[in-house]
């Protein structure tokens, strides 16, 4: 589903964040990526959406090579998937049903439709009835869970989180985390870095871990 | 086509609002563009009015054809068969010799006129051609001195040179002030649209993580520039027309001590309507040029 092959990433400055990657993700997994910070976790998950572009190798999904792809097609690559930031990338001034209803608007569905979608995905992050508030009223945690909402709303066929439980205090980080899983037991192929990766032991998910830009455990 | 219409509907709608988000920044935006627009619309319709104008004072303008003293019966009615299948004449007026003594006569040149012995004027016709263009008159006067019998023609229309050349230097005048303050607006749009690109940066930036085209995040700013003229060009006119009924009623006395009628005219729905369309798409240039320039580096990191 997800392929990665021989992918390096270097910057502009000749820093090298990830060197002669290679890995395949199947449909369905749930992937927890790890390794210390600057290993090169957020840019191997940049690279998925095509928020950045590897320097060299390929990147594939569902045998397209996306790191390729042109610019305006981008766009509809990203509609597929559902992305969650370290930070929530909300907007502050929109309403929690604004923000999640966002991607609907994007994609131009029907307002009865969206409506009814953002409040089955604020049910799903359990924020059912909180749809007025603005997003400066709810903690950190219910913050990340709005931001999940809105990346499941358009329904991806795979999640990608960068350190999603970054800020939050334990529990609520169990919690999101707790979220992730069940996304991937209905079907989801989920791809989450962490520093934590015990919080997603229970599923026993596939690692991956990253050290200096190397993947040293995970490639099978 | 019915989502490309829901999509531009939405954008409307957001523009509408950060429009209405933001009520004085409107207004001030909106009469800078307004007063602006009026300069050369004032222009404009001061230059159709003066045009009017001289229409009411100095009549229609004609052409005097003379024919020979000596120019008998049939020669007379071929010239008037002739000018009767002339296309390029609105009217004419056959004026024969007699009426012509009579009229002389009868405004106090009798006493003068009993010393002759024969009636020293000829027939003549009267035209008035189907334009004021110059050249339509110089094109007919050069035609009728070729036809016979014709002794003179007298060219009336040394007043419509010279009004059409005022009425041109008044036209490029507005021109270049139109341009002018055009350039000026579609600045002031685009500095405008620049900052809306920088307060709503995080939109954006979420917007093209989620999966927004281009279209998509230029779309809204496209409509708050042209929203943003179409009221600058409400404005406009709206100043125009103030200015015109202020001074519609001393206009109107000046003219009357001349023996004339005028009333000073506003514009008209086609002209209010181009008025606001040319207001709508200098504000849809600056913004166009705005989001060109200021999204293209916008990343979403």
């Amino acid at each position: 589903m997800i392929v990665f092959e021989d992918v390096s990433k270097r910057y502009a400055g000749g820093y090298t964040a990830l060197a002669g990657v290679s890995f395949e993700i199947r449909h369905g997994e749930l992937i927890v990526l790890s390794g210390h910070s600057g290993a090169g976790k957020s840019t191997l998950l940049k690279l998925i959406p095509v928020i950045e572009r590897p320097t060299a190798g390929t990147v594939r999904i569902n045998g397209q090579a996306v790191s390729r792809m042109p610019a305006r097609s981008i766009p509809y690559l990203r509609r597929n998937l559902g992305l969650v930031l370290q930070e929530s990338r909300l907007l502050f001034d929109r309403s929690v049903f604004d923000n999640v209803m966002l991607p609907l608007v994007i994609t131009g569905h029907p307002p009865r439709d969206a409506a009814r979608r953002v409040a089955a995905a604020l049910e799903r992050v359990g924020l059912d009835g909180r749809e007025r508030e603005l997003p400066a009223g709810l903690s950190g945690g219910e913050q990340q869970r709005v931001a999940i909402a809105r990346a499941i709303v358009n329904r991806p066929s795979i999640l990608i989180a960068d350190e999603p439980t970054a800020h939050l205090d334990p529990d609520y980080a169990r919690d999101i985390a707790e979220l992730f899983r069940s996304f991937n037991s209905a079907g989801v192929t989920v791809v989450v870095s962490t520093h934590d990766a015990t919080l997603f032991a229970a599923s026993r998910p596939r690692r991956l871990v990253l050290h200096k830009g190397l993947l040293v455990e995970g490639a099978e | 086509m019915i989502h490309w219409l829901y999509l531009h509907w939405r954008a409307f709608a957001q523009a509408v609002g950060r429009l209405a988000a933001q009520p004085l920044g409107t207004l001030l935006s909106a009469l800078v563009v307004g007063i602006a627009l009026s300069l050369p619309a004032g222009g404009y319709l001061l230059l159709d009015n003066v045009a009017g104008l001289a229409k009411g004072f100095s009549g229609a303008p004609e052409i005097s054809v003379f024919m020979a003293p000596d120019a008998s019966t049939d020669e007379v009615r071929a010239i008037d068969g002739r000018l009767k299948a002339e296309a390029r004449l609105a009217r004419y007026r056959f004026v024969p010799r007699d009426t012509a003594l009579a009229q002389l006569e009868k405004s106090g040149l009798g006493d003068v006129l009993g010393g002759l012995q024969a009636n020293p004027l000829p027939d003549a016709f009267v035209l008035v051609p189907a334009g004021n263009e110059p050249e339509l008159f110089q094109a007919l006067a050069g035609e009728l001195r070729t036809w016979p019998r014709v002794a003179h023609v007298q060219l009336d229309s040394a007043w419509v040179e010279r009004l059409h050349a005022l009425l041109g230097l008044g036209r490029s005048a507005v021109l270049v002030l139109a341009a002018l303050l055009g350039v000026a607006l579609v600045i002031v749009t685009f500095n405008t649209i620049r900052l809306q690109i920088l307060t709503q940066r995080a939109e954006i930036g979420v917007s093209r993580l989620l999966g927004a085209t281009d279209p998509f995040i230029r779309r809204p700013f496209y409509w708050f520039g042209s929203l943003q003229g179409l009221l600058g060009g409400l404005v406009a006119l709206g100043t125009v027309w103030g200015v015109v009924l202020a001074l519609r009623a001393p206009v109107a006395g000046l003219a009357q001590t001349y023996g004339t009628l005028f009333q000073l005219a506003g514009p008209q729905a086609a002209e209010s309507a181009a008025i606001l369309g040319f207001a709508a798409f200098l504000g849809w240039l600056g913004s166009a040029i705005s989001v060109r320039r200021h999204l293209a580096g916008e990343s979403i990191g």
